[in-house]
């Protein structure tokens, strides 16, 4: 593992990792700290008066029953998006590399969502069901479905979740896509010859052979759902109705933008630095494992 | 004098003049951050232009920052950095915010007093200025500027449809509902609303003469309690949403939504902000009346006023002494009759001061464009009570979003309007208690 | 493939044809709804017929904007590739160089330094929102390019990549550079460099996406419609007050502003993929 040889040249390794801790030190380290003091303390909006207050901002956020619903709606929402992401995504790779026809093309054309931002996708979902004039809407009301993110709750989840798997499926699917073609031909052959059918060899070969893919993808969509799906719960509902769509990520956004107040923004920080240190060391572990697995 | 000291003395002098005067040149440059997106932002600039061109010490530089909640944001960030504006424009839910943060905020009068120019307080409009005047000393902290009341906008054509004489807007909730049971028979959607708190409640509750919140709506301390609970109120409420069963009321979102339903010509009826009236007129293709927010006869003493939405400008601590020389002189030019004037009539704010009232009045303003002077007739329909002059609670863009919440729930009969109003003003009466303790 | 079973392969043909057409649904609206003028825009139901506008629609939004985002678009759009650009180009050097340190340099607190750079991974921009733009804002960088781009160039998932892959070069090409009395940078150079050529593609094609698609950042630190970028501007587009929302110039800015991520997607896919996944592993 260690065992290679090095440069040992004294002053050119600071040099060269200089940049990178500067920037660090300044925009990550000390920004961090802030929002730790900043969580101890109330302030007035424009922060002319400062009083520690210990954790007496954590209290608050948590026998605010709204604060621990929005954990509710993080956890459904993230649920929701990890668990239609991956097996959407799966079922196309799993055609996509059944077909040897037009699988190139059949990529292309799947992966440039890719590119599009979390809100655009939301704009654009926005848009097809924009409650006066979007054209689902209207093919809805034909069913006899009023829809109205505006108002329901349950639609206005449902649209942001939809916004954004549209735009993971491509990620995922180009993972689960490599990860079926990385299977070893020979594998398949010996089960088909054992009499397995297509679907049988699936299960039975290929899902477990995914399995590192599989954990590696689950990670990066839970951070996914969590933190870069804001944009799109900006863009197509603010966080409405009631608070049927206020994530953890968009309350913190909402109190200290809106709301002005530092110290419960602040505290709400902190947890969630929290519930990412652990996502990492989870992600990090796996990954160990997953290596050692190859 | 040697040639030599000649030479240098006049160099000097050449440079000390050249000097001088680019120094003279240079006016006073003065940031005025708002919220006033296009057209909107388009008046500011003329009428900083104006300004600009009317002297030459003082640059008046209007940026726009986006929405109210944006602006001052970018407000609080700047001037925690240490490059505040000078001027920002904040909208009338954050005044206890501004007035909470008084190392940050220099109070308007004070502005004008310290650079001497003359203020008649007594010139504004007293249900405006007293929104946003200290309420001990009666002097302005922050300087009115565009100020709306909600207003009772009414579709001609359709009441004219639906069988409903249309010289009549409806005035009071009950021939409302009566007007919206016969626009529903018709096909239509009968009645919608914006701004449901600041219209449903608020204003409510100051057009019938009741409180909003205790110690005159928060006017006199920080201890104030949500009083919007209570059995007026809460009737009301239970009014609406027996309409919405009906199907007669249609809820369709926490902000303008409902104009665009009106002026598509779907619903017949709408109350929303006065300011509506400019994209009425741009989009809707049928005759269009307005009238006074409905009452309820039943109560005494209603109607009594209206109380404003929109916002002011606040002068912002730290600079020095010319720039501030510089706001006030710009600032008693925006209030001048002219401009007040020109301002109201361009965007459908209220006309801030009487002399502009007057004097749109006398240019025939009012005859030319019915229904433009509905909102300033509410405001001064009847001389102010002690809490009918405003709001002043603490975290109230919160409140609001909790009111818009559980009003949601109402509409979409889930609670009681009792439980939802007993539960608002729970909750925002935990809002304004964690606001007095940031502030102590 | 192994056997021939023709329903089963309609059958995985349609899935696939499906996933395209609800891939492709929205933007293709999205382009109809562009070609539109104003009044054909707001007709329910939408025609699915592309009408005749396009020119004159991104000729108004590339000078006028729409809506709170009524400053040019052409100028947001410009700060969005600068942004971009930047970004991506700063963390590919930056992480590389960093990256090149630890892996082939022993130097005292060189597992400090490592940690240090690990730690940011725990603290995406989400959890010290308000912080950063404080600090920012009191570096006098807020509505700059600086404020926009520094605080996101160091990015510890590029510094492991290049990491990673610099721990799979075998020890011979150090030792034959040694060997020819090539110094540290001299390594880097002509060896390291040149055999990173698909990462840095891979990681270019990424970051470029990052930077352009960058939503909370620009919000909080540009107030300014000028500094302002494309991705934003069209939220912004969307009308919250009374007037109403321009849609067929908004789908008009979404699509202008899809277009250079997906040119740099869709040119540099065969690495793109490659990288990717063999990056990961």
């Amino acid at each position: 593992m260690e065992k290679r040889s090095r440069f040992n040249t004294s002053l050119l390794p600071y040099l060269l990792v200089a940049p990178q801790l500067a920037i660090t030190a300044l925009f990550f380290l000390w920004p961090a700290g802030e929002a730790l003091w900043q969580a101890t303390q109330t302030q007035d909006a424009f922060g002319t008066s400062s009083e520690f207050v210990g954790l007496a901002n954590f209290k608050q956020i948590f026998t605010d029953p709204l604060y621990l619903s929005s954990f509710n709606t993080t956890i459904i929402f993230c649920t929701l998006v990890t668990v239609s992401g991956l097996v959407i995504s799966l079922l196309l790779a799993a055609c996509a590399d059944r077909v040897t026809r037009g699988a190139k093309t059949y990529q292309t054309l799947l992966i440039w969502p890719y590119a599009v931002a979390p809100a655009i996708a939301a704009v654009l979902w926005s848009f097809l069901f924009n409650p006066s004039i979007g054209l689902v809407t209207y093919a809805l009301a034909k069913y006899g479905i009023v829809w109205n993110h505006a108002l329901n709750g349950s639609q206005a989840m449902f649209l942001v979740v939809l916004a954004s798997v549209w735009k993971q499926v491509s990620y995922n699917f180009l993972f689960f896509y490599a990860g079926l073609q990385a299977i070893p031909r020979s594998l398949i052959e010996a089960a088909a010859i054992d009499g397995a059918g297509p679907v049988r060899r699936f299960f039975g070969i290929a899902l477990p052979l995914l399995s590192p893919t599989s954990f590696f993808l689950l990670t990066v969509n839970v951070v996914y759902a969590f933190f870069d799906t804001f944009p799109v719960i900006d863009a197509a509902t603010g966080g409405g109705p009631a608070q049927s769509t206020k994530t953890l990520i968009y309350k913190i956004f909402a109190e200290g933008f809106q709301g002005l107040d530092i110290g419960s923004s602040g505290a709400q920080s902190v947890v969630l630095m929290v519930i990412v240190v652990a996502l990492t060391i989870v992600q990090f572990r796996f990954i160990e494992r997953r290596v050692q697995y190859s | 004098m040697s040639s030599r000291k000649l030479l240098v003395s006049s160099i000097s002098l050449a440079a000390a003049l050249a000097f001088g005067a680019s120094q003279a040149q240079a006016a006073t440059e003065i940031q005025f951050w708002h919220a006033m997106e296009s057209a909107l932002g388009e008046r500011v600039n003329d009428i900083a232009n104006d300004f600009n061109k009317s002297q030459s010490d003082y640059k008046i530089v209007p940026v726009f920052k986006g929405s109210y909640d944006q602006t001052l944001a970018a407000g609080i960030a700047a001037y925690r950095s240490g490059n505040a504006p000078a001027i920002l424009q904040v909208y009338e839910v954050g005044t206890a915010t501004m007035i909470q943060a008084k190392k940050a905020v220099i109070p308007v009068s004070d502005v004008f007093k310290q650079a001497g120019v003359p203020l008649d307080e007594k010139a504004f409009v007293p249900t405006i200025s007293s929104y946003y005047s200290d309420s001990k000393t009666g002097h302005l902290i922050s300087m009115p500027f565009n100020s709306s009341t909600p207003v009772l906008y009414y579709n001609k054509d359709a009441f004219k449809k639906a069988g409903i004489d249309p010289t009549h807007p409806p005035k009071t909730w009950g021939e409302l509902e009566a007007d919206s049971k016969k626009l529903k028979a018709a096909g239509m959607c009968g009645y919608s609303s914006g701004w449901q708190s600041w219209i449903q409640l608020e204003n409510y509750s100051a057009w019938h003469g009741a409180a909003f919140a205790s110690k005159n709506n928060g006017f006199d301390g920080t201890d104030a309690v949500l009083e919007f609970n209570k059995p007026l109120q809460v009737a009301h409420i239970q009014f609406l949403q027996n309409m919405a069963k009906d199907g007669t009321f249609t809820y369709v979102g926490r902000k303008d939504e409902a104009v665009s339903k009106f002026y598509s010509g779907d619903c017949g009826i709408v109350t929303n902000s006065s300011g509506s009236l400019a994209n009425i007129k741009k989009y809707a293709k049928f005759s269009f009346g307005t009238g006074m927010m409905p009452y309820d006869e039943s109560v005494k003493g209603a109607p009594q006023n209206a109380i404003i939405g929109g916002a002011s400008l606040w002068v912002l601590s730290g600079k020095d002494a010319a720039t501030y020389k510089g706001v006030a002189k710009f600032l008693a030019y925006l209030t001048s009759p002219a401009v007040a004037a020109k301002w109201h009539q361009d965007t459908g704010y209220l006309p801030v001061t009487t002399a502009a009232y007057e004097l749109t009045q006398k240019q025939g303003f009012y005859d030319k464009n019915p229904g433009a002077d509905t909102a300033i007739k509410q405001m001064l329909n009847k001389p102010p009570l002690p809490f009918t002059k405003g709001l002043r609670l603490g975290n109230m863009p919160q409140i609001r979003t909790i009111v818009d919440e559980e009003l949601e729930q109402v509409w979409a009969q889930k609670k009681t309007p009792k439980e939802a109003l007993d539960s608002a003003a729970s909750r925002g009466d935990d809002l304004l208690r964690r606001f007095e303790k940031a502030g102590s | 493939m192994i056997e021939n079973r023709r329903g089963f392969d309609l059958f995985c043909h349609a899935v696939l044809i499906v996933g395209v057409v609800l891939v492709v649904f929205p933007v293709y609206i999205a382009f109809c709804a562009a070609t539109m003028s104003e009044a054909e825009v707001f007709n329910v139901p939408l025609s699915l017929v592309p009408s005749t506008h396009l020119f004159e629609n991104v000729a108004h939004i590339w000078t006028h904007g729409s809506g709170s985002a009524a400053s040019p678009f052409g100028r947001m759009l410009m700060n969005s590739l600068v942004m971009a650009l930047v970004i991506s180009i700063g963390k590919i050097v930056i992480s590389m160089l960093s990256a090149y340190a630890i892996v082939f340099f022993r130097f005292p607190f060189k597992n400090l330094a490592f940690w240090l750079i690990f730690i940011t991974l725990m603290l995406p921009v989400e959890v010290r929102i308000f912080p950063t733009v404080q600090v920012v804002s009191s570096m006098h960088m807020s509505n700059t390019y600086a404020g926009l781009t520094l605080p996101l160039i160091a990015s510890a998932t590029a510094t492991f990549l290049f990491r990673q892959f610099f721990m799979t070069l075998p020890d011979e090409l150090m030792e034959a550079a040694r060997i020819d009395g090539a110094g540290a940078l001299r390594f880097l150079w002509d060896v390291v460099l040149p055999l990173s050529k698909t990462n840095i593609a891979a990681l270019f094609v990424i970051t470029f996406i990052y930077g352009w698609n960058q939503y909370l950042w620009p919000i909080l630190i540009s107030s300014d419609q000028s500094m302002q970028t494309a991705v934003v501007g069209i939220k912004s587009m969307i009308a919250s007050g009374d007037t109403a929302t321009e849609w067929h110039l908004v789908m008009t800015a979404t699509l202008l502003a899809m277009l250079p991520p997906l040119a740099v997607v869709l040119s540099m896919q065969r690495w793109f993929v490659r990288g990717l996944v063999d990056s990961e592993k």
